[in-house]
């Protein structure tokens, strides 16, 4: 809670994030409800019983869906793209012992994420033209719907394969040779915000293992 | 003048299709704004790529500033060469304005202090400073070959390749990219070379050269290019607008002693007409 106050972000993008899953929420939870055993028996009738146990079960696992929705969201509203990019080359770092190449995968994800917003742009230009020229998407049974997806498809991948061609050669082009022997433009850098978010961290977490029982 | 690139009877085929180059020779000389025009298919980026080492030769040489374009050769060669390319989209690397100008530099495995710096000198000679933190999605087709600019301009090339740069560009686009690409050369005593089916572009060239299938059938100043409209039309280019202007003239009875003039050349002709009447 502490996290979703201090990242000001509004109740109503936590809202958003949780409303497609919604329905996943509210059937898992009846489930477990209706479904657990043990404890002192409240109510039932034929195969459905709810019980005290069942109750605080079902109580647990809509906060656990509530508590990773609001996390993620916190994560993706407040990061750019850039920055995770970024912190996933971070993270994977100690892997460059086991020789994983994590600067090439760093690398594709950030050249990935810049070309999100391209063939998102290419795929409604596409889109478009295809509908002046009778097609229909978006209507009629699945079959029909799969098979109007093949000419927005096809040329969204040729498309991409001409612009992984072009940019290639345009890398090439600037001195881009492979992606270990390369200096970095941005850095981020260790500040007293992250000693006191891990500080706080650590600290929770022995509090709950401390609490845990088992 | 010294020759800063030296095209040497190069041959060159792309696997499948017949012999596009067979024995062409071409001088670029330094501090020159060399025009390559010619039609679709004409080699004018195949020309562009076999120099800066992108594409194998078959036979021949080519010389870049005193280096041979081969395999030991090739960085130090691309780091006298920037190339812009048609696609404002396509060579966008980087996620912001500054990461894409950073790429060459970080290639090149600048200190990242040095590089900071450059990265701003280098948008604030093309004027994109402002534009820094933006991502490509949310710039112009012209601000985006800006971009491109300055990250060239960052790794500080003796040789720019407009390879088409403005062809995809409005004709507003077009003009800034020019000016700001002739601001550069002057400052920084480049060779420019522009590859283009803009006649107008040409038209500012200090030379000319026609390139048709392969073959260079011209080279020239644009004024004496221009004069033989026929051979430009032959090669399926259009003339320049003056030209055009002056074609309709006399084909209303008002005759040029020449048949292309530029901008104030023609001004000038039309006042010296209107004043004798």
């Amino acid at each position: 809670m502490g996290v979703i106050i201090l990242s000001g972000v509004s109740i109503s993008y936590f809202l958003k994030g949780i409303r497609p899953l919604i329905w996943l929420i509210i059937f898992t939870v009846l489930l477990q409800i209706l479904f657990s055993s043990g404890g002192k028996l409240l109510w039932h009738f034929g195969p459905f019983s709810i019980t005290d146990q069942s109750l605080i079960n079902g109580g647990f696992i809509f906060i656990r869906f509530l508590l990773i929705i609001m996390i993620s969201t916190v994560l993706t509203l407040t990061t750019t793209p850039l920055a995770i990019a970024d912190g996933v080359q971070t993270v994977l770092k100690p892997l460059k012992g086991f020789h994983f190449p994590v600067d090439t995968l760093a690398l594709m994800l950030s050249i990935a994420l810049r070309f999100v917003p391209t063939l998102m742009d290419e795929m409604e230009t596409i889109m478009n033209a295809q509908r002046s020229r009778g097609v229909d998407f978006g209507s009629g049974s699945l079959k029909h719907r799969v098979k109007a997806a093949v000419p927005l498809l096809v040329p969204l991948f040729t498309g991409a394969i001409n612009h992984a061609e072009n940019l290639s050669t345009a890398m090439e082009a600037r001195g881009f040779t492979d992606s270990e022997h390369r200096s970095k433009y941005r850095i981020y850098r260790w500040q007293m915000k992250d000693t006191i978010s891990w500080l706080v961290f650590l600290a929770v977490g022995v509090l709950v293992l401390g609490i845990r029982k088992w | 003048m010294k020759n800063i690139i030296q095209v040497k009877n190069i041959s060159f085929h792309y696997p499948d299709k017949p012999l596009l180059f067979d024995n062409l020779t071409l001088d670029v000389h330094e501090g020159e704004w060399l025009a390559i025009i010619g039609q679709n298919g004409s080699g004018k980026s195949t020309l562009a790529r076999l120099i800066d080492g992108l594409i194998v030769l078959d036979k021949g040489q080519i010389i870049v500033d005193g280096l041979t374009v081969n395999d030991q050769n090739i960085f130090d060669i691309r780091n006298k060469i920037g190339i812009v390319f048609q696609n404002p989209e396509d060579q966008f690397v980087g996620a912001t304005v500054e990461d894409d100008v950073a790429f060459g530099l970080e290639n090149r495995q600048v200190e990242r202090e040095k590089m900071h710096e450059i990265v701003k000198k280098s948008l604030m000679d093309v004027s994109m400073l402002d534009f820094r933190n933006r991502i490509p999605a949310n710039l112009s087709g012209g601000q985006k070959q800006r971009v491109a600019i300055a990250g060239i301009v960052a790794l500080s090339p003796k040789i720019i390749i407009l390879d088409e740069a403005t062809s995809m560009l409005d004709p507003r686009g077009r003009n800034e990219i020019l000016d700001l690409v002739y601001q550069i050369k002057k400052d920084n005593q480049l060779t420019v070379i522009s590859i283009t089916h803009d006649i107008d572009e040409a038209a500012n060239a200090d030379r000319v050269v026609i390139l048709n299938e392969g073959r260079i059938i011209d080279e020239e100043t644009p004024e004496n290019i221009f004069q033989n409209t026929g051979q430009l039309q032959s090669v399926g280019l259009d003339s320049p607008y003056t030209s055009q202007l002056l074609a309709a003239l006399k084909h209303r009875g008002i005759k040029p002693q020449r048949s292309y003039l530029n901008d104030e050349e023609l001004i000038a002709w039309i006042k010296q007409l209107i004043s004798k009447k």
